[in-house]
């Protein structure tokens, strides 16, 4: 009987301490999502979205060009690395689905997804911003979008394997060719799921940092050309908040507090297409 | 008419193929513009050499490797060890005791706490986390360990918060959620006739998760372990504010440091000649093979796994 005891009391505590560790995790999350809100929130006002940095020592100021660079970079990012991922997971998903190289490619880009960025960043710094001679927000594009490609290969791959190959079949059957197949049936039943690959990979990089630091760098005013150093909110923050003035780290909580809101957004967003989908 | 349709078929298959070819293309092409940019330092210090000096003095114009190597390292199993018992439990807890209502909120929990950017952790470390660690955390670590021999070594300083100790425990929180995802996934694996004769036989909870479900799903905890290393090792931004940027070898966890990725993010645009650019090109091309390594183990093991 003693022996019961003790493996009951055993488990207890083994039950207790892996509850205690899922609080904890949640303890982490509340932690740093609230401080981000209070601290932010104090931060927010008209003047963060509508005027460019002030010197420091000057109140006010705000970070527009930042805003703007940021939209700029990613929307470029997307227009090179939606197609290119959807047409590339596309590839793995239809004509070559039992080739081996679409494996060794689906594997290169799984890895690829959790490769450090710096480096993505060093790359293009090597092969873009040096040719070049300078930083610019569409070096940063092409990093960003380097890593979406990766992202987008994988979620296409998965998303056209889930469609039945019947559907295919009775395409075929009234005469289609294959890409009309792909185009009207396959990425018609697939909508959502692309959507919500392309969804996350938006997520993912316009949070990014580390590749922009070498690519497009940082402008403390607004420019619309993509083709000369751009300021983004990521890089601004990391400036800023290892800056020495507080007007400054006041801007980067600014700044934080609209993203973590954006984030959290996108990510309930997404859940909400992903569980639409299988409701149906 | 079909053979319009042939050709726009084939130019179809043909453009997909490429872009699919792309992503071999930029793996290999990341390689050799890491190998070419980093030859004048490969070619001045060797490799093992670099790897293992500790001298980074770019006025001399002498680099090794040894301390960011040591940065990235340390910080790295920092962070394992404080995330892997805690992400176990959380894995254990989302499969096996939470109750089905709260699950989804809980797993939801945990996958917002991925999704929460590198830098707003890194600013969090910075301003939230680095003054906590500062004030109470390493003052009460000294008072415990300083005086327990060889151990005491690893807390000796002053407390500044911006130390190694604070960066492996930021990386550690970013790092949780996959390693907790990833065993959640695999201990659902687990059949369920497995678990149900081992309460059938009168193991209690905790026997069954000891005996049965962690052996069988060993192999995924293992290789998320790994993916969650991988991220650990190239992690930039998070570490950047909390680590400071110095290249000395220091045994203590409470004294500032760097890691490669620190070292990129803080030189790259400062560095002014040939070969400190090329000592920094040489840093990322260990970095790019040491996560690639460890990201090739993790496919490996899951593939061999799920066969």
């Amino acid at each position: 009987m003693n022996h019961l005891k003790k493996r009951k009391i055993i488990n207890l505590i083994a039950i207790s301490v892996s509850i205690f560790t899922a609080f904890l995790g949640i303890f982490w999350l509340v932690f740093i999502i609230a401080s981000v809100l209070i601290k932010g929130l104090s931060a927010l006002n008209l003047s963060l979205f509508i005027n460019d940095p002030a010197p420091p020592g000057i109140p006010g100021g705000g970070l527009r060009c930042a805003f703007v660079g940021q939209a700029i970079i990613t929307v470029i990012a997307v227009v090179i690395g939606v197609p290119a991922g959807i047409l590339g997971g596309t590839y793995l998903a239809e004509y070559g689905k039992d080739k081996r190289i679409s494996s060794l490619i689906s594997t290169l880009a799984d890895m690829m997804m959790s490769f450090p960025s710096i480096v993505v960043g060093v790359f293009v710094y090597t092969i873009i911003v040096r040719p070049m001679g300078h930083f610019s927000g569409f070096a940063g594009s092409i990093a960003l979008a380097i890593i979406m490609i990766s992202i987008i290969v994988r979620t296409t791959e998965e998303t056209l394997r889930l469609i039945p190959w019947e559907m295919r079949e009775a395409a075929f059957a009234l005469g289609a060719p294959y890409y009309l197949v792909i185009k009207d049936v396959v990425y018609r039943g697939a909508l959502k799921g692309l959507f919500t690959g392309v969804l996350l990979s938006i997520a993912r990089v316009s949070v990014e940092t580390a590749p922009l630091l070498f690519t497009s760098f940082n402008n403390s005013f607004l420019t619309l050309n993509p083709n000369q150093p751009m300021s983004s909110l990521t890089v601004t923050i990391y400036q800023y908040a290892m800056g020495p003035y507080p007007s400054w780290h006041r801007l980067a909580w600014g700044a934080s507090f609209v993203i973590v809101v954006f984030i959290l957004i996108f990510n309930l967003l997404g859940r909400w297409v992903i569980s639409r989908r299988y409701d149906l | 008419m079909r053979s319009a349709y042939k050709k726009k078929d084939l130019a179809f298959k043909n453009l997909s193929y490429t872009l699919a070819l792309l992503v071999i293309f930029i793996s290999l092409a990341m390689l050799v513009v890491l190998l070419v940019m980093s030859y004048p330092a490969i070619q001045k210090f060797g490799v093992i050499n670099f790897i293992f000096s500790d001298a980074w003095n770019p006025v001399k114009k002498v680099f090794g490797g040894a301390t960011a190597i040591y940065g990235t390292l340390i910080t790295t199993l920092l962070a394992l060890i404080f995330a892997i018992p805690t992400s176990l439990g959380i894995g254990i807890f989302l499969s096996q005791i939470c109750p089905d209502k709260l699950k989804r909120a809980f797993s939801l929990a945990i996958e917002l706490l991925a999704s929460i950017p590198s830098i707003i952790y890194g600013m969090w470390g910075l301003f939230t986390l680095a003054p906590i660690m500062r004030n109470y955390i390493e003052p009460f670590l000294q008072r415990v360990f300083l005086p327990i021999p060889v151990v005491g070594l690893l807390f000796r300083g002053t407390p500044l918060g911006i130390d190694l100790l604070t960066s492996g425990l930021i990386l550690s929180i970013m790092i949780i959620p996959f390693i907790a995802s990833i065993s959640r996934d695999t201990f659902d694996l687990v059949p369920k006739e497995l678990i149900e004769s081992a309460y059938g036989m009168g193991a209690t909870k905790w026997e069954v998760i000891k005996d049965v479900i962690l052996p069988y799903s060993k192999v995924g905890v293992i290789s998320g372990i790994i993916i969650a290393t991988g991220r650990a090792l190239g992690e930039t931004m998070a570490v950047a504010f909390v680590l400071g940027n110095d290249h000395t070898i220091h045994l203590s966890l409470l004294k500032s440091s760097t890691t490669i990725s620190v070292a990129l993010a803080n030189e790259f645009t400062e560095a002014d000649f040939r070969l400190y650019l090329a000592s920094l090109f040489y840093l990322a091309l260990i970095l790019y093979v040491m996560s690639f390594t460890a990201l090739g183990i993790a496919k490996f093991l899951l593939r061999r796994y799920s066969k």
